[in-house]
Formats: structure tokens, sequence, C-alpha cells
């Protein structure tokens, strides 16, 4: 048992090192990247300025906006609602879209929108063509208001004014800013080891010009004949070594300090029982967050379908894969594992990461809808990683951490309404979880 | 001089140098405490030292390596997610319980597939949400683990195929040999399932249905066959009555259609601040049934008096109403006469009910409902229930058939008749005697009489199953499956519908009656698919208009003249009231019929008067104790050996204090031989075979020939209570008259006073904290710092204005509940309700008797006997009529709660919503809180009830554990639980409310036992919310009716009970 512990800590060691490593590494590249990034922000702002001036030149379609805001609007809807399906310069699950507005007027492109399935029942050629080279009906838009439909094809007109290449850039502008930041968190207990590093340098010449000092001083001294008998000897002491070695304050200090450490160790090791901090099992298909999530930004919610409706997140079934994989990359060895598993009629079987005891009710219902936090709140960087591992502790102290430190999301919401106004009126600190309850025993024990 | 030796001896022991003394002399202690537990294992080898090192070592070690290595779990997602099915989300599918006769419109919670939870359906107008503890438990059935899981021929399990073929070829060949084909089966209650079998004979016209019921309503049935041309049941209207007059019969917890009348009846004893008249309820019966508990008056009547004492009411009656009375010879029975001045003063708002299977005392009760005038208020013959339509007669001729051997093939549609029918035996025998060639028996295992079929098909559970109901004429109800079928399993219907060759499956078979049926009788829906999505959402479908709608039920009959007199003569002749020994055959509110036998939730539910529960007894009364010489004292009693006719029973004996003189009673449902490991721990005997013929009716009492003898064997019956008075404790029940209520509405009430130096103060004032606010009698202004901190500061917090006198005020919700003691009839539906909710284990026969009973709700049973006042002795010996009330008991959530203030740990701790919250994983065992909860609702887990072999019940298999709630924590060993009021219905609803951005909404939040309760006895709520129906109700009573349990030890529940009120003139002396 404690051999496992001791190789815990050395990994914890081996970890701290790498990790002071990559910090300093993480400076360096951070003073490289410093002058760079503003460089691709500039890209981005010039783009913009691009588009503002396309639409004069190419206004064909009426109806259509140029007008930044509905643009900025269309992009919000775009990626909520056709993303999944839909990209303006690439074919995925549906048609490419740039030029949709050129191809097909707005009144008609509206309705399509909004009720596929009846206009391709209707008999119309061009959207019976698109179904024959598609082989399936686009769900109904009906929830969409024209204006908003319109703001859609604002955006795909203007993104198709912008071109492909140029439409990627702010992917890779996005995911280095967020690299950015995490270094620019870093850069302080970098700074501070090179500090350290420096004084020690620092020490270690003065203890080494000291010495230097003495050995001349002693020779200098050994050759002078007219020393008393009693300088000669202090001249000529030896440190006893193992006079102090046996010395009962030197056992006593000893003991203590091995003591000590193997104590804290214990107990440390202890405290980490059932906590998977970092548990990273290797899953039956390897599904890269970091593609999906960070890459492509599809929105957690898109698979984990429950995570506003109920206590469980819910792992995607394998229709939700289905819904970009039977046209993306469907030769990929891995993709091929999923039709497999559907051919066979065999569900996949993951590797649950977060474990919670069964005695600990949670619900994500409450946490993500109610209270409006992010995923990586506690799930970390999910979309910096290749495998999901476990990023926070678990623990209950870890919990009630957050619990003690979280205001409470009461905006619009009439649940609170007369809590705040109770709190209000006794406190002027904003109304924290545990302002109402959120400590309490049966609030996850039941 | 001579050396002398002094002696030190420790004990005379040493002195004497005893052998015993010298053995142990080394050692300090004498024995070796033993270490390993007392369950079973107290094996010779006494443990050393190095034994406990070595488990010391070995469990540390095992301790640390399981926390060392993480198991690995899976998640395993659906391979192609349904839209409208989310993991852990709960999907509600209205549906409809069927078992035999019983009933009940049903909504099934189903999580992640599986059904977890059983309530009442509000849409229906029969049930109206209410629901019996039969229907609530019946989700046990599903998954029990005994059934049969395939098919089987000769006992051996083959396919369907095999046996559809084998099935049929026969069928048709008898068919064809113009042999005789019978379906025998129970109650068929389902409109669709009657078309199935009209599709059989239609194919083998050989073929005869026989429809008995356990419990039959033959001579009702007959009666109106008889008077008006219609073998049927009519509607009761007990809402509608103002006297009811019951002889037997116990409508509110076993007659014909419980949770319907439980429903109606209960709406006319509500009393409040704008009401203040109840119905009045007068019972004349044999044993005590839950209808005589709640009975303004009861009067314990031999079996061979009923007949003699309706046809005295018919007679005072009569004399009213200026006609003839009929000569038969008279009766004593107490509060008869009542009785008749009270129905004539009500007539037009009276009922006369009675459980009789004779038809003449049926003629009998028709001819008194006629001179009331109920026929057309309280009794509605337009509308018949079919939910009794057994014939005797048929049952007799079939067993006479088969025993002759007149019949050569026989299906057993889900009927038992070798248990469940007093000629089972001869039935029995036949079967066993090859006397019928081809014998198909369907039922969900094999029991006593399809073990001996050649066939068995195993019939699908009813939450596996489509089906349709018509328990009342124009009441259409639809059953729906929630959950894939288990085992191999195909729906009885289906099976009929194989065998008749027919292709169409069930499930196609009803829409296509209710399409040509019941889509014409409405007109809101214009297609029937909607139509057909409407009613399977609603789980009903009532239309307002029936038009000329004939149900398939409805049968004419050949009407004749009813001559009273004769009537009379007939019932003078067969009534003698004597002084010989009668039995009673009674049904239990819990296992009922026995059809549900091997459900464990049934047997851990005591019976709601005897609190015995696993098993049946010999009920005597306290007479016939004395008589006979049995005592029983704290469960402890002597076996009994009864003898009726040919037929002996050895069981125990339990005295029941007002059950009639000279009888005894014996339940029905016990001594299943078949039915599963549960039911042979309940053990019991089985007493259909006890019951006597009444011409061709089954009459559920014997009077002939019954002997009761003592054995000399003590036996200890499972009972969860055994004192029965409250032992004076005013405090406790609180209970008035209605003509006192009137008078003064805190009648009944008892309110606690303590003497101080101010003089006489309520409990509740008193207190070492400033609870009124007056910083403890001083002015304001000379608050100490401390007191202002403390008090005012806690005040501003939660808002309140200065002076309020409770301390305990709650900002956000307040959860409280009251129980009107004057609706409870103690059907037990709640105990059931929430022992499934909360995942509350099922203990056993042993741990019942050993008091470790977990139920979170109790109901107490508490009868006011005649004992001097002071003299406890004699309260404690029940009287030979008690009045009864029924108390549910759970944790009463106490805003000075006792048992937070001793737990060493803070596992039990209050929250700012007025719960008392139980934190299992901290616990660590103490039983402090236990010892000091006055109201003794806190359970122990003496044992890991979950895959425990030791409790081999649904807990011990993969299966059975289905059934479990996944939001309630599983207990183990070693920790204490109680009721949570449902915190987890409250956790849910509340989040449901701020994910909408709301308040959370009243009844929205409704705990388990209140959500089940068929008499709305129960009410939960926000006392927070104004407008909420808790906060209503008790703003009032709170001054009137409601009070606390206790209320002297100042614990302040946030349970309240309204006290008990019985209409009578007078307090009885």
């Amino acid at each position: 048992m404690s051999a496992n512990y001791n190789i815990n800590i050395l990994f914890n060691y081996t970890m701290m090192l790498r990790f002071k490593f990559s910090s300093l590494m993480a400076l360096v590249v951070w003073c490289a990247l410093a002058f760079s990034v503003p460089t691709f922000a500039q890209d981005g702002g010039g783009d913009g300025g691009a588009a503002d001036s396309a639409p004069a030149a190419a206004s064909g379609a009426a109806g259509l906006s140029a007008d930044q805001a509905i643009i900025d609007q269309g992009k919000g809807l775009f990626d909520a609602n056709c993303k999944q399906c839909h990209a303006v310069h690439e074919k995925i699950v549906g048609p490419a879209l740039a030029k949709v507005h050129e191809r097909r007027t707005v009144p008609w492109l509206i309705n399509f929108i909004k009720y596929p399935q009846r206009v391709i029942e209707s008999g119309d050629a061009y959207a019976v063509a698109l179904y024959k080279e598609y082989q399936q009906y686009m769900p109904n838009h009906d929830f969409l208001k024209d204006d908003e439909v319109k703001a859609i094809l604002s955006w795909v007109q203007a993104e198709t004014i912008k071109g492909p290449a140029t439409a990627a850039a702010p992917t890779v502008g996005g995911g280095d800013a967020v690299a950015a930041t995490g270094m620019g968190g870093s850069s302080n207990s970098g700074l501070l080891t090179a500090i350290i590093a420096g004084l020690a340098f620092l020490l270690i010449i003065t203890l080494a010009v000291l010495a230097l000092m003495a050995a001349t001083l002693s020779k200098y001294l050994k050759k002078e004949a007219n020393l008393s008998e009693e300088d000669r000897e202090l001249l000529n002491q030896r440190i006893d070594w193992a006079g102090i070695f046996k010395s009962q304050a030197f056992i006593g200090i000893t003991a203590f300090v091995f003591v000590a450490l193997v104590l804290k160790a214990t107990v440390e090791g202890l405290i980490t029982i059932g906590v998977q901090q970092g548990y990273a099992p290797t899953q039956p298909i390897p599904f890269s967050h970091k593609l999906h999530a960070g890459q492509y930004e599809i929105d957690c919610k898109y698979c984990h379908t429950g995570v506003e409706k109920g206590k469980s997140a819910n792992i995607p079934s394998a229709n939700i894969c289905m819904n970009c994989h039977n046209a993306i990359k469907t030769t990929s060895p891995i993709i091929q594992k999923i039709y497999e598993h559907i051919e066979k009629d065999e569900p996949i079987q993951w590797v649950r990461v977060h474990n919670l005891p069964d005695l600990a009710y949670f619900n994500h219902q409450q946490h993500v809808k109610v209270a409006g936090l992010d995923c990586e709140n506690c799930h970390g960087n999910i979309k910096e990683m290749e495998v999901v591992q476990q990023a926070s502790l678990l623990t209950m102290g870890w919990c009630i951490d957050c619990h003690r430190k979280t205001e409470v999301n009461t905006k619009d919401n009439a649940y609170y309404d007369n809590l705040v106004q109770l709190h209000a009126k006794s406190s002027k600190s904003p109304m924290k979880v545990e302002d109402i309850g959120g400590l309490e025993c049966a609030k996850c024990h039941y | 001089m001579e050396e002398t030796k002094k002696i030190y001896w420790k004990g005379i022991e040493e002195l004497t140098n005893d052998a015993e003394f010298v053995k142990y002399a080394e050692k300090e202690f004498p024995h070796y405490l033993p270490i390993k537990d007392s369950y079973g294992d107290n094996e010779s080898a006494e443990p050393t030292r190095r034994d406990f090192l070595k488990l010391m070592g070995f469990s540390v070690a095992a301790v640390s390596l399981a926390a060392c290595e993480a198991p690995v779990k899976k998640a395993i997602p659906w391979l192609n997610k349904p839209e409208s099915v989310d993991p852990s989300i709960s999907n509600y599918y209205a549906s409809t319980f069927l078992d035999g006769s019983d009933y009940c419109s049903v909504v099934v919670k189903a999580r992640d597939g599986r059904p977890i939870f059983i309530e009442g359906n509000t849409f229906s107008n029969v049930t109206k949400g209410g629901i019996s503890a039969t229907a609530t438990a019946s989700i046990m059935s599903l998954y029990d683990i005994e059934k049969a899981k395939a098919p089987s021929k000769g006992g051996k399990e083959t396919d369907w195929a095999t046996i559809d073929k084998e099935i049929t070829d026969q069928l048709s060949q008898i068919a064809q040999a113009g042999g005789q084909i019978r379906i025998v089966s129970n109650t068929i209650m389902s409109p669709s399932t009657q078309g199935v079998i009209n599709e059989f004979i239609a194919k083998y016209p050989t073929t005869k249905h026989v429809s008995y019921d356990q419990v039959s309503a033959h001579g009702i049935l007959q009666a109106n066959a008889q008077q008006f041309g219609k073998a049927i049941i009519p509607s009761y209207h007990f809402d509608k009555a103002e006297t009811i007059v019951t002889f037997s019969a116990d409508f509110l917890g076993t007659w014909i259609s419980p949770v319907e009348y439980a429903k109606q009846f209960n709406a006319t004893r509500k009393i409040g601040k704008d009401k203040k008249t109840m119905s009045r309820l007068y019972a004349f019966e044999s044993i005590m049934s839950i209808t005589g508990a709640t009975a303004d008056y009861r009067t314990p009547i031999k079996p061979s008096q009923e007949g003699l004492a309706v046809a005295k009411l018919y007679n005072l009656i009569a004399q009213k109403a200026g006609k003839a009375t009929v000569q038969v010879s008279d009766v004593k029975v107490p509060y008869l006469e009542s009785a008749a001045d009270k129905l004539w003063s009500t007539k037009g708002k009276s009922l006369v009910v009675s459980n009789s299977n004779d038809v003449n005392v049926q003629l009998m009760v028709n001819a008194i409902n006629e001179m009331l005038e109920s026929y057309g208020s309280t009794i509605d013959t337009a509308v018949p229930s079919f939910q009794k339509r057994g014939n005797d007669a048929e049952m007799v001729a079939f067993v006479k058939e088969v025993e002759s051997g007149a019949v050569q093939a026989v299906i057993f549609l889900n009927a038992n008749p070798v248990y469940d029918y007093p000629m089972g035996n001869s039935l029995e025998a036949a079967l066993k005697g090859k006397k019928v060639q081809l014998t198909v028996g369907i039922s969900d295992r094999l029991n006593e009489t399809t073990s001996l079929c050649s066939y068995h098909a195993p019939d699908s559970h009813f939450l596996e199953s489509w089906n349709d109901a018509e328990p009342k004429k124009g009441h259409f109800s639809l059953g729906q499956p929630t959950i894939a079928r288990i085992f191999n399993t195909r729906q009885s219907q289906q099976s009929l519908l194989t065998w008749a060759g027919s292709t169409t499956d069930y499930y196609t078979f009803i829409r296509n009656f209710w399409k040509a049926n019941l889509f014409k009788l409405q007109n809101k829906e214009t297609e029937f698919e909607s139509f057909w999505n409407r009613s399977l959402h609603n789980g009903v479908f009532e239309p307002v208009d029936l038009g000329g709608y004939t149900s398939v039920f409805e049968k004419s009959a050949a009407a004749g003249a009813v001559d009273i007199n004769a009537v009379a003569a007939q019932i003078d002749s067969n009534y003698k009231a004597g002084n010989a020994m009668e039995l009673v055959i009674y049904q239990k509110v819990a296992i009922g019929t026995g059809t549900q036998a091997n459900n464990p939730y049934l047997h851990e539910t005591p019976d709601p008067i005897s609190k015995a529960c696993w098993g049946n007894y010999i009920s005597i009364p306290v007479s016939l104790a004395t008589q006979l010489g049995f005592s029983q004292k704290e469960g402890k009693t002597q076996m009994g050996k009864l003898t009726v006719g040919k037929h002996t029973v050895e069981l125990p004996v339990l005295i029941q204090p007002g059950q009639a003189k000279e009888t005894v009673a014996v339940a029905i449902g016990f001594g299943r031989k078949d039915a599963g490991k549960v039911a042979t721990e309940a053990g019991g005997a089985n007493a259909y075979p006890l019951a006597s013929m009444l011409g061709d009716a089954v009459r559920f009492a014997n009077l002939k020939d019954v002997k009761l003898e003592k054995v000399e064997e003590r036996v200890r019956l499972a009972q969860t209570q055994t004192h029965e008075t409250f032992m004076g404790r005013e405090s406790i029940i609180q209970e008035t008259i209605l003509a006192e209520y009137v008078k003064n509405p805190k009648a009944g009430r008892y309110e606690p006073m303590i003497a101080t130096y101010k003089g006489k103060e309520r409990p509740t004032d008193i207190s070492i904290w400033d609870i009124r606010g007056d910083g403890y009698g001083k002015k304001s202004g000379e608050l100490t710092d401390y007191e202002k901190t403390l008090w005012e500061n806690r005040k501003e917090a939660l808002g309140v204005s200065s002076g309020a006198a409770d301390i305990h005020v709650y900002a956000n919700h307040h959860w409280g509940m009251a129980i009107d003691l004057n609706s409870c009839t103690g059907c037990s539906a709640c105990v059931v309700a929430c022992h499934i909710e909360n995942n509350v284990p099922i203990v056993g026969k042993k741990e019942i008797i050993n008091r470790r009973e977990m139920h979170w709700i109790r109901i107490d049973r508490y009868y006011s006997s005649d004992g001097a006042p002071k003299d406890y002795d004699a309260l404690e010996i029940a009287s030979e009529n008690p009045e009864v009330v029924f108390q549910p008991m759970m944790c009463q959530h106490c805003n000075n709660a006792p048992c937070e203030t001793v737990c060493p740990v803070a596992a039990t701790t209050h929250s700012s919503e007025g719960l008392n919250q139980m934190t299992y994983n901290r616990c660590v065992g103490t039983k402090y809180c236990a010892n000091n909860c006055p109201y003794k609702v806190r359970r122990f887990n003496w044992f890991k009830y979950h895959q425990n072999n030791e409790f081999d019940y649904h807990m011990n298999n993969d299966l059975g554990r289905m059934v479990l709630n996944p939001d309630v924590t599983v207990r183990s060993r070693g920790v204490m639980e109680k009721c949570s009021l449902c915190v987890q219905r409250i956790q849910s609803g509340k989040l449901k409310a701020r994910s909408e951005q709301r308040r959370p909404v009243d009844g929205e939040i409704n705990t388990a036992c209140a959500s089940a309760c068929p008499s709305d006895a129960i009410v939960f709520g926000d006392l927070n919310d104004p407008s909420s129906r808790i906060s209503k109700l008790l703003d009032n009573e709170v001054k009137e009716r409601a009070y606390n349990v206790l209320s002297e030890i100042s614990t302040k529940p946030n349970v309240y009970y309204l006290t008990k009120v019985r209409n009578k003139d007078k307090a009885q002396a």
C-alpha cells in the first residue's frame, strides 16, 4: 500500500517538475506569441471591413441585409440551428450554402427552410432534385421567424463574399487566444521560480566566494610562524562530523523530520483515496473532444442532450453520431466501429469517467440550466482534451467550496424573487448558494 | 515460636480451591467475549487475539485495496435513443390495473424504460386518483423472479410454436367430435377480452365461458336479475348518501370497488369552517373491518343474525312507510332502531348495502332501498358496475361436469380455482385423475391449478400488456405496456386469439373494438387516431352522452314479481339465532384474494385492525378467548385447531376486540402452496375450503360444526403494534362527536397547560430563548447587545415582523402536512406507496417479530375502550365493541427536534425548509436519535437488507432490484432512517419550477403517501405559500381542529392532525 503512495508521490513530483518545466516553456512561448496574436486579431478586423464594403457591389438578392448587427444575429442563429448539417463552403450533411441566395429567391428559401418536406412533396423541381441527391428530409424550422431566416441568409451572403480561406481564420485565432490566456495564468508561478532560482544561484556564488576567501586566508595564516599555540590549534581544527551525526540533537531532529514527512505523506495519501482526479480511461472508440468541441466548436448540448433536462447529461446515443457521420469520414476505421455497433445492434460501452458515489445526488439541470454554469466549470478545459479526464476533485469539500463562493443566478428567475429581497435586507454581499441552504445535507443526500 | 503464615484470598473460590476457579485462575476474563455476529454463525471455535489481528490486517488491506483500485464503470447509452425517453427523466403513462375483480385506473412512472411507481389516475371518474394497496404493490409482481419464464408442457419448458400447434390441433379435434370446451376465468371486465373469448367460442362452438369470483356478489346479481331483469351490480353513490347502513359490506376496504367508494364516502365526511355536516354510517358486522372501525355506530352481529337483522330493518322502515310488515323471528340488534329512524329521516338520501350472497337477504335490502327512495339517488341501476360478474351457479355446474368427465377441454384463464374456490379439492382430484383430455393453464406462474394442467401458457403482467376495461357502463379505460416483456410470456388474450386461429394481434383487436364501438360515442375528435391517442393519454374515456350504447356485459334475465313475504319466510327458515360457534371468512385489504401472494410488500403491510402481518390466524373475540383459555400478550399466543366439517386448519389465535361473540374468523389469501418463496414464508392456511354453500352461492361463513380447540404450542404473531390504547395520553388522539363540534369547533381538543409563576401557559410559549421577541418580558430598549444580535438579526434576516411568536420561520419554503383523522380509513395504501417510493426494505416475518420493521409510515390503531380513565390495566384490555381511531404516524419533522440535538455526528439536522433531514452517509448508528424520538418513527437498519440471502426478497435479485427508485439511496447496515417527507420529490419539484423560472405550484409537489390516499386524508404542501391547500386548511383549523401530537413537550412538529369527529348524537358511555 505504502509503495503505491510512494510511487504516487514520486509521480506527483515528476508532474510538478514537468509542470514547472512547462510553465517555463510557457513563459518563453508566451513572450514569443505576445506579438503574433494581435496580428491575427487585426486580420479579423480587416475582414469585417471588407464585408462592410462588399454588399454594395453584389447586392443581387433582395431583402438581405448588409447590416453588421443582422449578420451577427444570423451567425448566432446559424450556429444554433444549421451548423450541425451545413457549412458555407463545404458539403457536410446538407449542401454547401455559398451563393444559395443567388441560386434561389429569398421567399422560396424562407418557405423551404421552414417547411422542407412540404416543399419537396409539393413537387418543386429544385427541391425534389435536392432530396434525390441527399436522400433525406431536412427537419422543419417553422419556429424561425421570416426575419430570422433572412438574417441567416444575410450572414451566408456575407460569408459567400468573404470566401472560404478567410472564413477559417477566426477559428485559428480563437484557438490561440484560449491558449494564450491559459499560459498567461501560469506565468506568475514561472516568475516566482525564476526569482527563487536566481536567489539560489546568488547564494551558491556567495558561498563559493566565501569558501575561496577562507581557504586563501588559512593558507596565508599557515605560513605565518609567530602564531600562538592556541591560534594554531584553531587554524588546524577540523569539523567533528562523526560527533555531530551521533549527537542526540541531530538524531532527534532527523527522526522528527522523517516521522513528520512520513505522516504527511500518509495523511495526504489517505485523503486521496477514492479521488480520481486525472482519471482518463481509454475508451472503446477514441472520441476526441478536442476535435469535436474544440476545433469544430460543436455545442456540448448538441450531443449531451439531457444536460438541461435532467440529472444525467446523457452519453450520446449512436444515432446522434450518425447525424453527421453518415456523411462525414465514412471510411475512417474509427467511424466504421460505430457502424459495426449499429449493424450488430449492440450499444457502445463507454467507460464512465466521472463517478459520484451513490449516496450523493447531482443534477445537471440545476447547474447548467438554472445556475447557467459552463460545462468547463467542473469538467475542465474539455475543448483541449484528446482523451477526456476527470478535471475536478469531485469531493464533497470541492462541492461545498463552490457553493460557498458562487452567487446564485437569480436573473429573470421568479423563483428567487422573494429570497433576493430578504437577502438584500440583511446583507450587503451578494446572495451565495450557501445563503439559501446550499450547504444542507438533504440537498444532495437522500 | 511457631511460624505463622497468613493466607490472603480473593474469594471463597480461591479459599476452597474450587475446580472451576482453578481452571480460569490464570485468565483475566473467565469467558471470551464473542466477536462474531450473533446471526446464526456463532460457532464453537473461540477466536484468539491472533484471529483478531489477522482480521484487522485483512480488513485494513481489503479496504485500502478496494479504495485504491477504482472499479471501471461502464456508461452504456442507447444505440438509437427514442425522442421521448431520456435517461434519468421519468415518463408517466396512464394504464389500467386489473386483477380479477380489482380495478384501478393508474398512472405508471417509468424511469429508463422500467416502471418504478404506480399512482392513481385523476382523470378517472371511477377511482378519481385514488389507489389501493394492492394496485400500488402490483408493480412488485412485475419484477417477481419466480414467475414462469417460458411456456411449458407437462412442467417442461418448451416454445410457443410447439404448444400453439398442439393446443390448436387438440382443440379442433375435440370441437369436431362435439366435445365440450370450457374457459374458466374470474370476472372479465375488459370488453375486448370478452370479444376475444367470443371469437374463440365462434371458432369452437362447443365452448362455454364460466366465470366465477373468489369473493362473489352472486346474491346481489341474482336479486337484481329477479327484480329488474338484469343481473347487475348497480352504481352506488355513497357521496349522495346522508345515512348509510352496511351489513358486513366492507365498502372502504374490500367490497366490490373500495377505492371508488372510499373517495365518495369521504367526500361526505369532510368538515370544516364552511361545512359542518357529515354523513352517518351504521355498521352491522361480525368481524372488525375498517368500515366498521370508521362507522359512527357499530354493532357486532353473528352471521346467523344477518338475515334477521335485515328483515327487522325492513319491518322498522315499513312501519314508518305505512306498509305491511313481514313475519320473521325477532332479534336484538343494538342501534338498529336508531339506524331505521335516521334512514327514514334522510329518505331519498339513504343507502343500505349488504355483502350477503343470500339472494333473499339482497331482495330484502332492495326492498328497503325502494322504500327509502334510494333508487335514482344513491343507487343507479342505469349505470351498472361490471366489477363482479362471476356466476357461482355456473361454477358449481362446471365442477360437477369435470368430475363426471363431461368436459373434454378446459382453459383456465388467469383463474386458480383449485386454490381459491371452496370446491377446489374436488376439482384438484378430477384434474389429477385426468378426467379432462386437454387442460391449458394461463397464469403468471405455475400455481395450484395450472401446475395440474398439461400445458401452461404464461401470461404477461398488466404492465407488459395492452388491455382495456369497462368497470362501469360507459366508463372505459385503456391499459398500455410500460416495459418490454421480461420473460418469454404472452398476454392471455393473444394466446386465445392464436388458438382461435386468428392472425390479428391483440393491440389491433382493441383498436378495432374501440373504433367500431366507442369512437362513435363522442364527437370531440373526428379522426380515430387522435381519439385513440387522447384516450391513451388520459387512460380513460368517459363519454358524456351514451346514446343507445349497450355494453357487451349487459345481459337481460327473466324478471319475476318479488313476493316479500316469501322472501321473509325463506330468511326466517335460513337464519336461526343460536349459541353455536360460527365461522366468518373474510378478505384482508392488503393480500386480498391471494392472487398476489408472492408480493412481499403486501405481506409486510400490517392488517389495519389486528396489526398482524405475514400469515393469517384465527381471530376470536375476547369472550371466546376467556371461555377457551386463550391468552395473548405482546404478540405471544397459542396455536388453535379449527375444525369445520371435514376440514381442519391449525393457526395462531389472535384475540380481536369488537368481533361478534361466538364467532371465529379466518382470512383468505394465505396458505398458497405454489406461489413462491415469499408466500411460503408467510405461511398460514387456506380458508377457501372452509366456506359453505347457500344453494348455488358461496357463503363466506359457516354456521355448522365449527369447533376450536387449544393446541399447547406457543407461537408469536408478527404484529407491529401490541399496545392497544394510548394509555390516557389525551394529546395523541383527539376526538369528538359532531354535535359537540357544531357547538364548538374546538371540541375534543386537548390543550395541555403548564403552571408557571405567571399562571398557566402553553408549553410552546415556554422557552429559555426569547421566542416571543419581547426581550424576555423586558422593554425593547432593555435588550442586551447579545440578545439583539441573536434574535433581532434573525427576525430581520427572515423578514419577520416584530413580535412574531414563532422562532421557526423559514424564508423559502416551509413544508408541512395535515392529516385528517376523520378521513383516514386505515386502508394502508400510503404504507405501500411509501415503501416503494423510498426503497424501504422488506424485513420478513422473523424480523417483524423481533420488532425491527422498517415502515417509514405506520398506521397506529387505537381502541377507545370502556375502562375507567385512570385504570391503565383496564385500558389495555380492549372491550367487546370498542371504537377505533386510525392515526398515520411518520416523522413529525419537529421544529424543535429532540433527535437533532443528540446526534454526536450531526447526521440528522434541520433544513431551511422545515425538514428534519437524515444523512445516511454520516450516520454511525448510535441510535441516540431513535431513543430520543417521542414519536418512535426512526428505523434502524439492523442488517444489510439488500443482496443478502438472509433477506431473500426482491432486493436480493437483479430483477427485483429494478423496482428501486434511483433517486433514493439504498441504505446499508448500521444507519438510521425515517420519513423524509419525500425530499427527492420536493427537490425535483423545486428544480422543475426553477428551470421554468417560477415558483412551484401547489399540488405539483406531493408526497407518495398523500398521492396514494384514496380518501384524501393527507394534505401536503408549502405553509409559506398562502394559496396552497395546506395553508388555507390550517389557517382556520389551527384555531379549531388541528393539533400536534404530544404538543406538551414543545417539539413543534410540522405535521398536524385534525381531530376525529364521529357523527353521533351523544358520546358513548
